[in-house]
């Protein structure tokens, strides 16, 4: 077996910057990654085994326990739980004879659960071996089961009845639905591959760069950065070799539009990172997509291979002699701070996915310390457009400070979710009506590290200037618990997230779960509460914005929805902490006194 | 090198091209509070007790350089509340038993919990009570009192040119790893590595050393934290 392990490391030129590649080929080759497994790795890579041991244990899809044959990803966002999550949990595993988190005795099936995979429309929804299986009943995981237990493959398994357009290609072959409910007039509007590449051909990088600039787009992937400005940054700065990288990491909860956007438009993708490739003198390009999304490897890689026989890639792309870029897919093994720029090179240098402290900043010092741009999928699509049809056109669409269109996500409790491609400056009411959701209690813009608003705000817009978004809009109905059902699930979700490094993220998100469990209980004191307000501050000393925004969750709703945690806290004796045990802390001293009587220690 | 000047605390200091914050105010005796830095070491930036104010904003004084423009604010009530809050946040992360522990008075942990006034931790604590490490014949580890500053890590790999340390798991499941699965006795750390004496805390320590200056008689027992700084200026 040793073989496999050197061969595959061979493949890469047993180049330890490729060391997620390799470990997650030896891993869906070995399906885990055993303490021997690294130990090989390391001595064939001639480093350390603990940095081996640090990659591997830092990944969610990464794992040294064998996690079955069939191994299930449940998601756990917070949609998935309005969907009947739990009962699906359950049914999972009655079925196979083991709780989450574990392995059936016969070694068969495993149970786990995972962070939000970009499925929110179609939950409660699972992946298993690589799959997804969406909109999940009770019937159908005991089924699932039935067909794990009978041997079925994971093909068998999915069945036929393949999701809508691109989701059907013979590559694809997935059950994942588009949900494309409005085409705007940038992303979704229709293009004809490769012409944006001849029409740069004929300008030169600089002209681009104005190009891109008068056009004012500015960042989808949240922060909302200018991309000429990026782009004439990573232009300027020193260097030969220089890189791009589109981000599909796609992990804050809520948001599927990139998923959508590379099934449906892939080439659009392939063509904005060239197109940026030219602006700013870089050759190599990478898309760093998530694992959740690894079924679209196959179907994306042909993809690329088109584009190089068609000329949109390779040496002379587009016939122009010295315009030479080509495109990789660099894969992530499950977590959510990697879609944060500096992350995501530091995985795909093979590392931990920790964020780097800034400056230098990635357009100076990037992958392999090498100037680099990160752009958002979206923003790479209007690019093209903006290069197709000018800077005037795309300023004729959305606000006065917002221009063009904004893909949004729309899940929760509303009659039509999916993707929908909106001009900047709708309202969240006229999103509400447009996705058929009534008896709203709250809307979370922006996902967990955005804010949850409530009906006094639904009349401000969605804009750079308003109400900034990177385009998740969950959707939570009046019947639903915030606290339980939103709040404390999103903590979960930060807690399992942080990176760990800096320290106020660390605790407190591992704190705040606890704190909110009690608050949710009934056991908390007004102290308990009131201490959130000195934690947000901390938590603005954070690297990254994970744990800058981690509490937002408690803060946003503490604020516009006070009601809910006063009904939760206790009335009395302020100075009385209903959560202490008092019992349980002396009960020590009452054993070693023989003060318990009756057995009952 | 080229020299510049910045505004600290409210008066112009020099600073060199390329020194962080922390460094140019080390250099023009201003201590700013810290705990995973080590003047040794190349930067962490893990605790974050080192955030001071960069024209009004959130900046991270170890990781970020000094430039002409900065009109910088180390010492506010505001900031030295924020670092109170981190501190008593270490504690609870951890098992920190003070007056058994044989850093107690050489601690830039305790000694920073006594700087910021922290009285006793009030939060429930998130501690695993991981076992003690005591298979390396000179060093043990204890990660009841690591506070992650990953100052071993660092150190093994930029003074001893080893790899000793590394760090496993996420968030709030991260730990220090060993090179080796036996256990510290089985990596390649000496006693005499940088690594084996750098950490601030009580988690990494010399064997049969731990009491030779009593307490009472140690480093912070006699000055508090960062006055070896602060004495420079005069
Ligand atoms: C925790 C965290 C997660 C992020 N996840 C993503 C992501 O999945 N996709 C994305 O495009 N940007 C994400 N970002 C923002 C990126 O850091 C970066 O700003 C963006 O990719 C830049 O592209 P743009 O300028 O085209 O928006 C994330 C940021 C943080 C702090
Ligand atoms: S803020 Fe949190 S996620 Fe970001 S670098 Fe720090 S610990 Fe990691
Ligand atoms: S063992 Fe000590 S030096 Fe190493 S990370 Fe923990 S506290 Fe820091
Ligand atoms: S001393 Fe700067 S972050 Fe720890």
């Amino acid at each position: 077996m040793g073989n496999t392990i050197s061969a595959l490391i061979k493949k890469y030129n047993g180049d330890s910057t490729r060391l997620m590649d390799m470990l997650i080929d030896i891993q869906s080759e070995r399906g885990h990654l055993s303490d021997w497994t690294i130990d090989q790795i390391a001595k064939l890579l001639e480093i350390p085994r603990v940095e081996v041991e640090q990659t591997v244990s830092f990944y969610h899809f990464f794992t040294k326990e064998p996690r079955g044959k069939y191994t299930v990803y449940l998601n756990d966002s917070v949609v998935a739980g309005f969907a009947g999550r739990e009962r699906v949990k359950r049914a999972f595993e009655e079925a196979a004879g083991c709780t989450f988190g574990h392995v059936s005795p016969d070694g068969l099936i495993g149970l786990f659960d995972t962070s939000c995979m970009g499925m929110n429309d179609q939950e409660p929804a699972a992946l298993i071996n690589e799959q997804v299986f969406p909109s999940l009943t009770l019937q159908k995981a005991r089924d699932l089961v039935d067909g794990m237990r009978a041997g079925l493959d994971i093909e068998a398994l999915k069945g036929t009845e393949y999701g809508d357009g691109q989701n059907a290609h013979p590559l694809v072959r997935s059950l994942v639905r588009n949900n494309i409910m409005r085409k705007g007039d940038v992303i979704f509007s229709d293009h004809a591959p490769g012409r944006s590449l001849h029409k740069i051909a004929t300008m030169s990088p600089l002209q681009l760069i104005t190009l891109v600039n008068t056009s004012s787009v500015r960042g989808r992937g949240g922060a909302g950065f200018p991309t000429g400005l990026k782009w004439e940054l990573a232009r300027k700065a020193p260097g030969d070799t220089k890189y791009i990288f589109c981000n599909a990491d796609e992990g804050e909860p809520g948001t599927f539009k990139d998923r959508v956007i590379l099934t449906e438009l892939p080439m659009l993708v392939f063509e904005g990172m060239a197109v940026a490739g030219y602006a700013v003198g870089a050759k190599n390009g990478i898309l760093y997509l998530r694992n959740e999304y690894r079924y679209l490897r196959e179907y994306l890689e042909r993809t690329l291979d088109e584009m190089r026989e068609r000329g949109f890639l390779g040496s002379t792309v587009a016939g122009k002699a010295g315009f030479s870029f080509d495109i990789k897919i660099q894969f992530g093994a499950g977590a959510y701070v990697c879609g944060e720029e500096s992350a995501l090179i530091e995985s795909a240098e093979g590392k931990r996915g920790e964020p780097r402290d800034r400056p230098p900043f990635p357009v100076s010092k990037g992958y392999l310390q090498k100037p680099t741009v990160v752009n958002n999928v979206e923003t790479l699509c209007a690019v093209v457009k903006i290069v197709l049809n000018g800077s005037e056109w795309y300023n004729s669409i959305g606000t006065k400070e917002s221009k063009g269109t904004k893909v949004i996500s729309v899940s929760g409790d509303c009659g039509k979710p999916g993707v929908y491609e909106i001009a900047w400056g709708f309202s969240v009411n006229d999103v509400l009506r447009m996705v058929e959701a009534t008896d709203v209690q709250a809307v979370q813009v922006g996902g967990p590290s955005g804010s949850c608003i409530g009906p006094a705000e639904f009349g401000r817009v969605l804009a750079y200037e308003d109400l900034a978004t990177g385009g998740s809009l969950i959707i939570i109905g009046a019947a639903r618990d915030l606290v339980k059902d939103v709040v404390l699930n999103f903590a979960r979700f930060f807690r399992e997230e942080s990176c760990g490094s800096c320290v106020p993220c660390r605790a407190l998100t591992g704190m705040a779960q606890v704190v909110l469990e009690s608050i949710a209980a009934g056991r908390a004191t007004r102290a308990n509460l009131d201490a959130f307000t000195g934690w947000a501050s901390i938590m603005q000393k954070n690297r990254c914005g994970l744990g800058q925004t981690a509490l937002n969750p408690v803060v946003t709703t503490m604020k516009n929805f006070p009601g809910v945690y006063t009904a939760l806290v206790p009335d009395g004796d302020p100075a009385i902490n209903p959560g202490f045990d008092l019992a349980g802390a002396v009960r020590d001293f009452d054993a070693a006194v023989d003060r318990l009587g009756g057995g009952h220690a | 090198m080229k020299k510049f000047t910045f505004v600290l605390n409210g008066r112009d200091v020099e600073a060199l091209e390329g020194q962080s914050i922390l460094e140019a105010a080390d250099g023009a005796g201003v201590y700013i509070p810290r705990l995973c830095y080590h003047k040794d070491l190349l930067p962490g930036g893990h605790c974050r007790v080192c955030s001071v104010k960069v024209n009004g904003k959130v900046a991270n004084a170890c990781t970020m350089p000094a430039a002409d423009w900065m009109v910088v604010d180390t010492d506010t009530e505001e900031l030295n509340e924020y670092r109170r809050l981190i501190i008593e946040l270490l504690f609870v992360e951890g098992n920190h038993f003070c007056p058994i522990c044989e850093k107690s008075g050489d601690c830039e942990l305790q000694a920073l919990a006594y700087k910021f006034g922290m009285t006793a931790p009030l939060w429930p604590t998130l501690s695993k009570n991981p076992p003690v490490d005591a298979s390396h014949p000179d060093v043990f580890i204890d990660r009841n009192r690591c506070v992650l500053c990953g100052r071993c890590v660092r150190a093994s790999r930029e003074r001893d040119g080893k790899s000793v340390f590394g760090l496993e798991g996420r968030g709030i499941r991260t730990r220090i790893a060993l090179d080796s699965l036996d256990g510290l006795g089985m990596t390649a750390l000496g006693r005499n590595d940088a690594a084996a004496t750098i950490c601030p805390t009580g988690s990494l320590v010399l064997k049969r050393v731990g009491f030779t200056t009593p307490y009472g008689a140690r480093a912070y027992d006699k000055a508090p934290i960062g006055s070896e700084i602060e004495k420079k200026e005069e």
